[in-house]
Order: structure tokens, then C-alpha cells, then sequence
């Protein structure tokens, strides 16, 4: 095997530059996360002194304007809503993908996956103008009906992300099992789909963070009432819908109570992806 | 790479450097207006005062919220040159000069389909805190009430707490929401519906063939029109407030805020400019 690095002594200017430009990206990427962390504790500090952090869990509701902060509803609300399109979206978005790689001939594969492009591409407001005139009047506004709006939408980022890991799985694979003999089914199972686990989570995590951080969709057809829903067609209220219905008329405190939604969204995105980043690694080494 | 290096440096230098001077230097050049007061004439007031900067190069209008009485307290005490207030003036307040810009109004809106023509605001109450759950009890069918609420914050929420004296967390909502277009489609969308929408949204929206029903008041019918007169009772002025009477720059931008030049201003932020 040959080694990466070049032997000469002095690597060429062009490396040199192409390394500092890389490394100044890297830090400008991950700067910026930091950078809204940073702001989001600075904005959110007067309500965390103010109100304490505690009455985020424990007041009786959410009624900013008449003194009470509790989050609780709204952080299940979010959980909720999104484990529900995601337990959607997986079937639909892995059986996408494997009949387009698979099963369907060339050209229908080709146009069916185009057609997950033109999906992927609509505007969130879009669907959720589209959900709030046909499903909204159907479901009423509802925990389900922001179930069914947001599996929909993540369904396009799950199928194509899945299609294009199980595209990297080596040709060798396929052709050494159809030689042992295997079924189609008995290749995908045994062989294709676990030798493609680390795509397929990264197709999970990546669906999961789109759901959990829409909003303007799932404003339109929840209902946004603070509650823990009792079923499934109770309305809700998601930790992104609260931002966006009161950040524009919100001040002071209530304001700063807001930028704590956005911190425990944060919070919640961090575990998720830590959560999935342990799954995967745990399952490829194990 | 060295030259490189310096180069950039250099320039973010300068870059800083320039920005610096040239805060000290437009700080030093503008007066200021100062308003401070009600979060519902601010985002308002912010847009008429763009356009006032745009006709007075050099002036910086700045505006702050903090509700009708820090407004009210700020124009008294001087530290505000206008005030503002979404409300009637207390008569302790009666000291200060008055300049009422525009007008905002609520009004009750069913579904167009639904039978109920008018409702008293002891029904409405009734409604909002749950105690009646079926149109039948108000005379229209035998069907569930979907109630409508608005998001905490928003000024229509407020005027319509304040005028029939409930408290937000003793209203049991089917659907809370944001906007006014938002609250429109989904009471189009549901017969069974009943919300509370700023005047001027639900007046256009029904006379481009919106399936809604505007609900009178106190036998007022509820339109831009009466708004404008100050005959509908869901509703409240939208207040400049001066000590005294206004001088120089201050008197300028009231009586801009008062001129036709605005009126597409205060007709975007729903409101309907006030008839003098």
C-alpha cells in the first residue's frame, strides 16, 4: 500500500492552502453551532433567573401572560408527534427504497425516485396549506393529523437516503449470495439491509430531525393547544409551533421563556442524535 | 502564504476599523425620536417610522415596547417623546394629549352555513369557558362547538379578554391559533366553528367569497365602517400620547401617522385608520 501523505519534504502550496481553507471551514461549521447555544442561553438566562428552571416542569400550564411556564405538554407534544411519523415513515421509507433498487424495473425506478426528489422539494408551507384544507377538515386539528402531514413529509428524505446507502453496498455482495443461492427476500434480509445499517439509521436520524424540527406544518393542522393529549385526535402543541405562534408578540420574560422552548428543542436534538449515533455504532462493532 | 495571511488580517483591520468610525460618526449626526409604549402600535410604528427616516435623512426613529402604560408613563415623565397606548386613557391620565392614529376591532365569526345569527356576550362567555358545548343550546343545530383561541400575546386575544372580563386559562379551547388568515381557513373549513378575527381580515376575506359569518354586537353590525365610526364595542383606539402639545419633530411625525401617506401602513397591520 501506498501512503497518503506526500514523501516530499515540503508539501505543494496548493495543499497547504486547500488544509488551511478545510480546517477555517471546520471551524466556521461547528463555530456556529456553538455560537447559537451561546445565544440561546444569553436569551433565554433573564427567564431561567426569573422564573427558575424548575416551574418549566412543575407549573399548572402554559399561560405565560398570567405568570405560569409549564413546557412538559409541549416537549411530549414534540416527542409524540415525531416518533409517531417516524414509526410511519420507516416502513414506507425502507420499502421505497428497496423496491426502487430491487424490484421495480429500471425506468419505473428512475421515475419513482424523481418523483421522491419533487417530494422532498415542497415547501413545509405547502403541505401544511395542503393538510389544513383536506386533512384538517377530515381529522380535525390533532395530534394525528400532524402525524399523518409529517410522515408524509419526511417519508421523501427516508426513501431517498436509504435508496442511495443500499446503491454504495458493494456489486460483490449481491452476486456472491445470488451464487449461494439466496432469494431476492433472503438477500435483502440476511445480506443487503444489514451490510446497509449505517445508512439506513443516518436515513432514520436525518427524517427524525426534519420532524422534530418542522413548524410551520405542524402549526397549521395541531390545534396548538397546551395539553397532554389524552388520543390521538386530541390537539396539541409542539415546541416549534409555540415559537412561532408567540415569539413576534411576546416580551420580556415571556419572550426569554420562549428562547427556553428553543433550548430544550436543542436538548431533545442532541439526545436523539446521540441516541442513534450509540445505536449504530453499538450494533456495527458489537 | 505570509503575504496571504497579512492581507487578510489587513482588511478585517480596516473593515472594523470603518464600521467603528462610521457608528461614532451617524450616531453623532441624528436626532432621535423616541416612542415607547404598547407592543400592538409598535410594529406599526416601526414601519411609519421607516418611511419618515426615508423623508428626513438624518432623523433616527426609535421605537420600544413595553406595554400602553410604560408608554403612558414614559410620555408623562419625558423620557419617551410619544407615548403609546392600544387603549382609552384612565381619567387620571387626562393630562396628556391625545392623538389617535387607527382602530382595531374584533368581531365574533362563524362559519357561513351555520344558522346562529347573533349571539349575547353572555353566550359567547358561556362558549369560551365551556359551560355551553352545543350550537342547539343557542339555537343553531345539534352539533359540538368548535371553539377557536388565539395565541397568548396577540393584541386580538387581549381585546377580547378584556371585553368580556375573561381570564386566558379559564378558556377551554378546541384550536388555538396564530394569525388571522390561519384562523380564517379553519373556520372556513369547519361548520361548526367559532372564532374571533381582527375586523378588516374577516370583512375582505368574506367579500372575496370566504364561507364566514360576521356576528353584530350589541346589535352594531360589525364592519370597517362602524370600526371607523367607533359605533362597534369590540374595539379600541390605537393612541399616540403627547405632554403638552407637540413641537418641532415630534408634532411632524404625528401628524404624519395621522395623513393618508400611512393608511396602506395601518391597513397591512389590519387595523383601519381613524376618522377625525
Amino acid at each position: 500500500m501506498t501512503s497518503l501523505r506526500p514523501t516530499t519534504s515540503s508539501p505543494p502550496r496548493a495543499d497547504v492552502f486547500l488544509v488551511f481553507a478545510l480546517r477555517a471551514l471546520a471551524v466556521v461549521a461547528s463555530g456556529i453551532v456553538l455560537l447559537i447555544l451561546v445565544f440561546l442561553l444569553l436569551e433565554s438566562a433573564p427567564a431561567l433567573e426569573g422564573i427558575g428552571l424548575t416551574r418549566f416542569f412543575s407549573d399548572a400550564s402554559w399561560h405565560p401572560l398570567s405568570d405560569r411556564f409549564n413546557m412538559m405538554p409541549m416537549v411530549f407534544a414534540s416527542l409524540a408527534i415525531t416518533f409517531g411519523a417516524i414509526l410511519a415513515a420507516i416502513p414506507l421509507g425502507i420499502g421505497s427504497a428497496l423496491f426502487c433498487r430491487y424490484y421495480a424495473p429500471p425506468k419505473l425506478a428512475s421515475l419513482y425516485r424523481a418523483l421522491l426528489q419533487l417530494l422532498a422539494g415542497i415547501p413545509s408551507v405547502v403541505y401544511g396549506f395542503w393538510a389544513l384544507v383536506v386533512l384538517v377538515p377530515v381529522l380535525f386539528p390533532s395530534l394525528l393529523a400532524g402525524i399523518v402531514i409529517l410522515s408524509l413529509m419526511i417519508l421523501p428524505t427516508v426513501a431517498l437516503i436509504a435508496d442511495a446507502s443500499l446503491a454504495q453496498i458493494p456489486l460483490e455482495y449481491s452476486h456472491g449470495s445470488a451464487a449461494l443461492g439466496l432469494g431476492r427476500w433472503s438477500m435483502i434480509r440476511g445480506v443487503l439491509l444489514p451490510s446497509a445499517r449505517r445508512g439506513l439509521v443516518t436515513a432514520i436520524l436525518l427524517g427524525l430531525a426534519r420532524a422534530i424540527g418542522e413548524t410551520m406544518a405542524v402549526l397549521m393542522v395541531c390545534g396548538n393547544v397546551v395539553q397532554f393529549p389524552k388520543s390521538l385526535t386530541d390537539p396539541v402543541r409542539t415546541l416549534t409551533a409555540n415559537i412561532a405562534l408567540e415569539m413576534s408578540y411576546a416580551g420580556d420574560l415571556h419572550r426569554s421563556a420562549l428562547f427556553v422552548s428553543g433550548l430544550l428543542l436543542m436538548g431533545l436534538v442532541v439526545l436523539l442524535v446521540a441516541i442513534a449515533e450509540g445505536l449504530s455504532r453499538g450494533k456495527i462493532y458489537a | 502564504m505570509k503575504r496571504f495571511l497579512v492581507l487578510t488580517v489587513g482588511l478585517l483591520l480596516l473593515s472594523l476599523g470603518s464600521w467603528i468610525g462610521w457608528k461614532t460618526i451617524s450616531r453623532a449626526q441624528n436626532r432621535r425620536l423616541v416612542l415607547t409604549g404598547s407592543s400592538t402600535i409598535a410594529p406599526l410604528a416601526v414601519e411609519i417610522g421607516r418611511r419618515f427616516e426615508a423623508l428626513h435623512p438624518g432623523l433616527r426613529v426609535d421605537v420600544q415596547t413595553g406595554g400602553s402604560s410604560r408608554g403612558i408613563a414614559d410620555a408623562r415623565r419625558g423620557i419617551a417623546d410619544i407615548g403609546m397606548a392600544s387603549r382609552r386613557l384612565k381619567t387620571s391620565e387626562k393630562e396628556l394629549l391625545v392623538h389617535t392614529i387607527a382602530r382595531d376591532g374584533i368581531c365574533m365569526v362563524l362559519h357561513a352555513g351555520n344558522p346562529v345569527s347573533s349571539l349575547s356576550d353572555s353566550q359567547i362567555v358561556g362558549i369560551y369557558t365551556g359551560k355551553i358545548q352545543n350550537w342547539k343550546e343557542v339555537g343553531g343545530k345539534d352539533a359540538a362547538i368548535f371553539v377557536l383561541n388565539k395565541a397568548e400575546g396577540r393584541g386580538t386575544l387581549e381585546v377580547f379578554l378584556k371585553f368580556f372580563g375573561l381570564e386566558n386559562p379559564s378558556i377551554h379551547a378546541d384550536a388555538i391559533v396564530g394569525d388571522n388568515e390561519q384562523g380564517i381557513k379553519t373556520i372556513a373549513g369547519n361548520p361548526n366553528a367559532i372564532g374571533y378575527l381582527s375586523i378588516g381580515t374577516a370583512e375582505y376575506d368574506q367579500k372575496h367569497g370566504v364561507p364566514i359569518k360576521l356576528l353584530p354586537s350589541h346589535a352594531v353590525q360589525a364592519s370597517t365602517e362602524t370600526l371607523a365610526a367607533g359605533t362597534f364595542p369590540i374595539s379600541r383606539p390605537l393612541n399616540l400620547v403627547t405632554k403638552g402639545v407637540p413641537s418641532g419633530i415630534a408634532k411632524t411625525f404625528i401628524e404624519f401617522c395621522q395623513a393618508k401617506d400611512v393608511h396602506d401602513l395601518i391597513k397591512a397591520h389590519y387595523f383601519v385608520p381613524a376618522t377625525r
